[in-house]
């Protein structure tokens, strides 16, 4: 079943990183980004008001986390419908590959990338964020990967959506950062409208946020075991729509 | 004899509402070079792409090696190599890294890759990115990529589409040796010089219904069974002694040149002991063969361009 998975995930990793922005746009402008804020907001830290502290001290990383998951998956958007509108999806899928095995590289890929950017994050916030250091790091390293896998199945509902690889970007970003406004990240959810609630209880964002910002504080994992089954269950129900829409050419 | 390598019959493919595929049945035989032909649009990708197991037909019975190309489609593809029509790999990926991939994939065993870039002129642009390879590379190493598996049956589909005359008879010669190496080949093309040039057999496809079967000397010989001779001659007389020979259905002259049209195998011969016989100078002499482009005007009403 998952023949030639290994050599194809390692093989697609190889020919990311040939892109001219590959590595650059996914790994490097994340780290730049959390640096610049750093210099800006790091020095206020111990000194400022409590509320800006919280903001720099859990907001801001798990911001930047979820930027990180966010460029992954529209990144996996963007290779998906180039590879749809090249054939290349169609030349693979004529081979002993299975179908999902295709696909599965690419998620594999985005988490290894992501995994990779957020430890270069760290490494490069250590001076600005004492904080930083003395978070559970493997655990919120797993947390962001549960969180990343839940928003890249979104982004194959999204990649099945699209008509061109042109709109693969825009559309997805147009989609995607604004779950970022009701994910609970800037004001709790508890104040938003109700519609907005109800529509930030269906968005995987919302949960990934609170899992990443209670994994960072410290929180046990068991309290945020409803946080996991949400990302969880969203994470099927995009996988099981995106197979019966998805399109290979 | 060995059993057909493909049979399809009553096999009929829609898209929506509209019909790509009306009714084909046809054959391939072990060890031939089969041609299906037709203008762009007449159904050939959908008919080789369910004869794949790519697509599902939506009517009909297909065997591909004995297997249902549905059913039996991982077990096929192991048997198969595939070559599809404007297929692109990823940009970057290296030449090497493409063979390498294929070759992992199949549970048979795999022929060495090293030596079919080699063989098809590829062995220098192992480490070279799929992007910055030209057409007919590009499509050499699509045909590599059919062939590492070893497989029994290539499919090619449109294959020197867009490529210049050079390429193209260099891809014609490995098709041929993919021939002589024992495996069928099915292939689909919209060049009849190309059909006609390679292929044993031919199945003419239009609007989504085979017209005819058959090698192509024998479809020239059903449906333009006219032959043209034009020659020039100052002898006068020589148009009667023309239309005095058995098959010759018409005689013009111009001037000096004459035109014979006629029919039967002998026609050429006959002229030619006519001019001995009678001592008729000529100072030109060619025969006109009809051609496939020829037979598909006249079966389907249309050039195969249109």
């Amino acid at each position: 079943m998952w023949r030639g998975l290994l050599k194809l995930t390692w093989l697609e990793l190889k020919i990311f990183l040939r892109e001219p922005l590959g590595a650059a746009g996914t790994v490097v402008v994340p780290v730049v980004i959390f640096i610049v804020l750093g210099r800006l907001g790091g020095s206020r830290l111990s000194a400022g008001p409590m509320v800006e502290t919280k903001f720099l001290a859990v907001a801001m990383p798990v911001l930047v986390s979820v930027l990180i998951a966010i460029s992954a998956v529209l990144s996996l958007v963007t290779i998906i419908s180039v590879y749809r509108e090249g054939g290349i999806l169609k030349r693979l899928r004529a081979t002993p590959l299975r179908p999902p095995t295709i696909l599965l590289a690419q998620v594999l890929v985005k988490l290894l990338l992501t995994a990779a950017t957020l430890a270069l994050t760290v490494l490069a916030g250590r001076r600005y964020y004492p904080v930083g250091a003395q978070v559970p790091l493997a655990g919120f390293t797993v947390a962001l990967l549960i969180s990343t896998a839940s928003v890249l199945s979104i982004g194959f509902v999204i990649a099945s959506l699209v008509p061109t690889a042109r709109f693969a970007q825009p559309v997805g970003a147009v989609l995607l950062y604004p779950m970022l406004a009701v994910s609970g990240l800037f004001f709790p959810v508890a104040i938003l409208p109700p519609v907005l609630g109800v529509i930030a209880g269906l968005l995987p964002m919302t949960y990934a946020v609170s899992l990443l910002q209670g994994i960072w504080t410290g929180e046990s994992w068991v309290s945020h075991a409803g946080d996991i089954v949400a990302l969880g269950v969203i994470c099927v129900a995009c996988v099981a729509l995106s197979a019966r829409i998805f399109r290979w050419e | 004899m060995t059993p057909p390598v493909i049979q399809i019959a009553g096999f009929r493919k829609t898209y929506g509402s509209t019909v790509a595929v009306h009714d084909v049945s046809f054959e391939v035989n072990d060890g031939e070079i089969f041609g299906l032909i037709g203008p762009n649009g007449a159904g050939k990708t959908t008919t080789m792409e369910c004869i794949e197991g790519l697509r599902a037909p939506d009517r009909g019975t297909i065997s591909v090696l004995g297997l249902n190309p549905v059913r039996d489609v991982y077990k096929l593809q192991e048997r198969i190599g595939v070559q599809l029509q404007e297929a692109q790999l990823q940009k970057r990926i290296k030449v090497w890294e493409a063979v390498d991939l294929w070759a992992s994939l199949y549970r048979r065993k795999t022929i060495d890759g090293d030596r079919l870039l080699d063989q098809l002129g590829l062995g220098d642009k192992r480490n070279a990115w799929f992007m910055t390879l030209s057409g007919g590379q590009k499509q050499r190493l699509f045909i590599a990529l059919a062939l590492i598996n070893d497989p029994d049956l290539v499919f090619l589909d449109e294959l020197t589409t867009g490529l210049d005359p050079q390429s193209r008879r260099t891809i014609w010669e490995l098709v041929r040796g993919i021939r002589d190496r024992g495996k069928t080949v099915f292939l689909t093309t919209h060049l009849m010089e190309e059909a006609e040039r390679l292929c044993d057999r031919v199945a003419i496809i239009d609007h989504g219904r085979i017209v005819d079967i058959g090698t192509p000397a024998r479809l020239v010989a059903r449906h333009c069974p006219v032959r043209t001779i034009e020659l020039a001659s100052a002898d006068e007389a020589a148009a009667d002694r023309f239309r005095a020979i058995a098959g010759v259905e018409a005689v013009t002259r111009q001037g000096t040149r004459f035109t014979i049209r006629g029919c039967g195998d002998d026609l050429v011969s006959d002229v030619i002991q006519c001019l001995s016989e009678h001592h008729i100078r000529v100072t030109d002499f060619r025969t006109v063969i009809p051609t496939l482009e020829d037979v598909f005007l006249t079966v389907t009403g249309h050039s195969i361009r249109d």
